[in-house]
């Protein structure tokens, strides 16, 4: 009994994947920008269909969200919450922890640094600059509370991370408006659903001295805590023993255990150090942007911050920059809504595809296509 | 010199001047190699010699860069396995590919374009069971494959090659995880196939068995082939000689030490598996500095238990572990390799390394806690370099940089990295699990000298292995283990190995070790 390869020579031709033992250097390069190039060629089909000339319409989002002093402004203003939020969910994802709550964290910060602006900060008659840091350090615990639920029942219980946090943003966003609609809400607010506005002196401080942004732009202190934290997280994983054992456990959590790392407890601490980012992400959109607790606070900024952080590589220098790109997304999606006539919704749709086709297209480094 | 001599009838496959280079380093340099029909082919050298990177090439996986093969006499590209395979080559990798949720059968029939959406698994079956008899593989097509041993679990690996039509069949390494037995039994296995005219191309670094099987064997040296040989032509110290380039002595010195204080205590001690079922069942021995105590046995006996036991990484049901006359029993991980313990672990990619990370990270798993590796809370990853490139030297870890990524390094120099780590720290115990699985000669040699040094030093080693000849020649005591007790204790000088198999395979169950062991010895 000897069988013959031929049974299966006189086939069609097909694609097959094969895995790549060894990739180029430049894949890892190429691959996420030819994603990105197919995911707006994708989008272009959908904007056609909307009657509008895909070429206009991209160039002007392009225009709006970075041809313009104000489109700058608007786009960094946008990516600040990005950024931090990005931030938290990086580094949850480093040690292959899903945080997919950071929606969540977000509001509990919001939430957290509006109690302190608006009942503390008068109460006791802080002086403003300690009014904010304490803002800062209520919306750190609050966001890092919130995300130590999910890790808790992680690491003690072996709960799935990705479910609880992801409902806990549901939990979260009720919780914050019932604040905002009932118990925090600003009786001379001619019915709007949201909280009297902070005292302009615990503003988080606009950026006036950035070069080139036109007067009265909106880009404030965030942009800085932003780029601090990444340099923090940075530092945090790649100098400290801690930031060691995140990675050894990420990677390899039986060769952790076997080296005695504790694993349970690096499973709290790094939910609660992601859902401190995400919650400080929420303390600057809410006193540097909206100056009150509101609905619509975050259009979701704690998704967004996923793909983020994703596109970033889990990178932190990589997320303030994805940040940006993404913030300037949201600035054009408000642009061509008004110029183009086109539904804002595109650059949700834009967000999604990109997201799509880099996932995608990561099978490209690991395996090749070939015709056979 | 451009016909190929691979159209002479007899020629199964022939590789020319083959090239595959890797960032770094050459690991195929013009080699030409040829394997005849029906013939056992070994291929030996030392670790990062280019065995398994050859193979890889032949098989399908890798691409070389330059040369060329021909199978019977015909030249061919392979893009992929498949490729391979439809040619008539397969190979059983030394990590089996094999996924353990699905059955015998639906592993075999993985892959396949054969039932296109439907399974037919009674003609599968049929197939297998034939290719079962007419081989002598003996396995049930309807076990779940993480019901299986790993010799069952490589005999799958063997049917799934045949049952694609492997004329020629590679093995990488395949007895480095089997015990005695099933090694006489694969090649009980192996001889059959040659004899239908089936090609077999196996790599291994035992000699000893490389002399019984093979017919020829080529042998590599650092990317190069050193030359290919007839099996009468040489002996074990020649080919050791042709490896390494050098004379190796397989009799190590192993001075006369009087044991000192008792470093390890173990009374008592019962342990669960994974599945919930006891591994052990009132172990005790005792371990003292400058001792080594062997403790053989068939894999599967309570070994692995034991030594994740003693390493605080399993709870310990009933019974005490003492260190140094501290109990230790409850204690952490953390605190035991604290309080100097190493271990060499079982699964040197899953447990003893992280692949995805440098050298040097891997090198510090076990040092990042104290200075000078780590200050305050900071690694001073200047002094991590500097420290990694000692090692690195010291144990002779073939790599082009202490950066490369640790799944880059060839199976033999992962262990001595992981060696490495271990003895660095001066352990006052180690528990070392298959210490030389997978290492070539010079390397086994080098390790068993390492841990004869740290004898001399002071230090006890608790020697867990299946390799009889390594347990019998580094051991001063040896206890052997079989289903999750002790049956019974000799000294490692003299000891005598049928009396060691015998209880190995719980033959003097009656009574604690010691009679038992007396009684043997009186019967025999
Ligand atoms: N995918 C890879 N990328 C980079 N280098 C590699 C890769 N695979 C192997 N190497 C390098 O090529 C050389 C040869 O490796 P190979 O695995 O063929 O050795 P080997 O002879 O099988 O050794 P061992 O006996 O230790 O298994 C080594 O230096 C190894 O580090
Ligand atoms: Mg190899």
């Amino acid at each position: 009994m000897t069988p013959t390869p031929s049974s299966s020579s006189h086939r069609l031709p097909r694609l097959s994947l094969e895995r790549r033992l060894t990739s180029p250097w430049w894949l890892s390069w190429v691959i996420p920008i030819a994603s990105v190039a197919l995911a707006l060629l994708a989008g272009a089909l959908i904007i056609a269909s909307q009657g509008v000339n895909p070429w206009e319409a991209y160039r002007a989002m392009f225009e709006g969200a970075f041809g313009t002093g104000y489109g700058v402004a608007e786009t960094l203003v946008k990516a600040i919450p990005l950024m931090l939020a990005g931030l938290g969910v990086s580094v949850a994802f480093r040690m292959k922890l899903w945080n997919i709550g950071a929606e969540g964290q977000l509001w509990m910060g919001a939430w957290a640094a509006a109690g302190v602006g608006l009942f503390l900060y008068p109460a006791w008659n802080l002086p403003p600059w300690l009014a904010i840091l304490l803002m800062m350090a209520a919306a750190v615990v609050a966001g890092g509370l919130w995300g130590a639920i999910p890790g808790v029942l992680k690491g003690v219980l072996q709960v799935n991370e990705i479910i609880t946090s992801l409902m806990l943003n549901y939990v979260a966003i009720s919780w914050v408006l019932y604040f905002v609609d009932i118990l925090w809400r600003d009786p001379g607010g001619l019915g709007f659903p949201n909280t009297a506005p902070l005292d302009k002196a615990i503003w988080l401080p606009k950026l006036t001295w950035i070069p080139f942004l036109p007067k009265g732009h909106r880009v404030h202190a965030g942009l800085l805590i932003a780029i601090l934290a990444a340099v923090f997280i940075w530092f945090l994983l790649n100098r400290t023993k801690w930031g060691y054992e995140v990675r050894v456990i990420g990677e390899n959590p039986e060769a952790a255990r076997h080296a005695g790392m504790p694993i349970v407890r690096n499973i709290i601490l790094v939910m609660i150090l992601s859902g401190a980012l995400a919650g400080l992400a929420g303390m600057a959109e809410m006193a540097g942007v909206a100056h009150r607790l509101q609905r619509g606070l975050s259009p979701g900024y704690g998704y967004t911050a996923i793909i983020v952080a994703w596109l970033a590589k889990l990178n932190p220098f990589g997320v303030l920059l994805v940040a940006v790109l993404f913030g300037g997304l949201l600035v054009a999606g408000d642009q061509i809504q008004l110029t183009m006539n086109l539904p804002r919704s595109i650059s949700d749709i834009l967000q999604g595809l990109i997201l799509f086709f880099v996932l995608g297209g990561e099978i490209f480094g690991r395996y090749r296509l070939r015709l056979r | 010199m451009n016909t190929p001599t691979a159209r002479q009838p007899d020629i199964a496959v022939e590789m020319r001047d083959i090239v595959k280079r890797f960032p770094g380093v050459v690991a195929n340099d013009h080699v030409t190699f040829i394997a005849l029909r029906g013939e056992i082919h070994a291929l030996l050298g030392e670790n990062g010699a280019g065995k398994s990177t050859l193979m890889n090439v032949l098989s399908g996986l890798y691409t070389p860069e330059e040369g060329e093969i021909f199978i019977n006499g015909e030249k061919v590209v392979f893009h992929s396995p498949r490729d391979a395979i439809a040619a008539g080559v397969g190979m059983v990798h030394q990590h089996f590919r094999l996924v353990p949720t699905l059955t015998v059968i639906e592993n075999v029939i993985l892959g396949l374009d054969d039932p296109k959406f439907r399974l037919k698994l009674e003609g599968a079956r049929a197939k297998i069971q034939s290719l079962s008899e007419q081989y002598g593989l003996k396995i049930d097509p309807d076990a779940f494959i993480w019901q299986l041993s790993v010799g069952e679990q490589q005999r799958v690996e063997i049917i799934k090659a045949l049952y694609r039509g492997a004329q020629i069949l590679i093995l990488d390494e395949p007895t480095a995880v089997l015990t005695p037995q099933e090694t006489e039994e694969l090649f009980r296995t192996l001889r059959s196939m040659a004899e239908k005219g089936h090609t077999i191309i196996f790599i291994s670094h035992k000699l000893d068995e490389v002399m019984a099987i093979a017919d020829r064997v080529t042998v590599l040296r650092q990317g190069k082939v050193v030359a290919t040989v007839a099996i009468d032509e040489v002996n074990k110290e020649k080919l050791a000689e042709m490896m390494v380039g050098r004379p190796v002595i397989f009799r190590i010195e192993k001075p006369e030490i009087e044991p000192g204080e008792e470093v390890l205590r173990v009374e008592d001690l019962h342990v669960r598996n994974d599945k919930g079922l006891p591994a052990l069942q009132g172990v005790s021995f005792v371990v003292r500095e400058h001792e080594i105590v062997g403790v053989a046995g068939v894999s599967g006996n309570g070994q692995t238990e034991l030594a994740e036991a003693l390493y605080g990484l399993r709870p310990v049901e009933k019974g005490r572990i003492f260190l140094y006359g501290r109990d230790i029993t409850q204690a952490s991980t953390r605190d035991i390799i604290r309080e100097g313990v190493a271990q060499i672990p079982e699964d040197r990619h899953r447990e003893g390394s992280v692949g995805n990370m440098g050298i040097s990270e891997n090198l510090i798993m076990k040092h990042y806690r104290r200075s000078p590796v780590s200050r305050g809370p900071l690694i001073d990853w200047g002094y991590v370099r500097d420290f990694a490139r000692k090692l690195v030297k010291r144990f002779n870890i073939a790599a082009p940089s202490i950066h490369t990524k640790a799944r880059l390094l060839s199976g033999g120099n992962l262990q001595k990295l992981i060696l490495a780590r271990e003895l660095s720290s001066e352990p006052g115990l180690i528990i070392a699990m298959h210490p030389t699985q997978g290492l070539d000669v010079g390397a086994t040699e080098s390790v068993r000298k390492q841990l004869l040094e740290e004898r001399e030093k002071g230090a006890g080693i608790l020697l867990i292995s299946e390799d009889l000849d390594e347990v019998m020649q580094l051991s001063d005591r040896i206890l052997v283990i079989y289903e999750g007790q002790i049956m019974g204790e000799t000294p490692g000088e003299g000891a005598d190995r049928n009396e060691i198999g015998l209880m190995m395979a719980g033959e003097n169950r009656s009574g604690t070790g010691d009679t038992s062991l007396q009684r043997n010895t009186s019967n025999a």
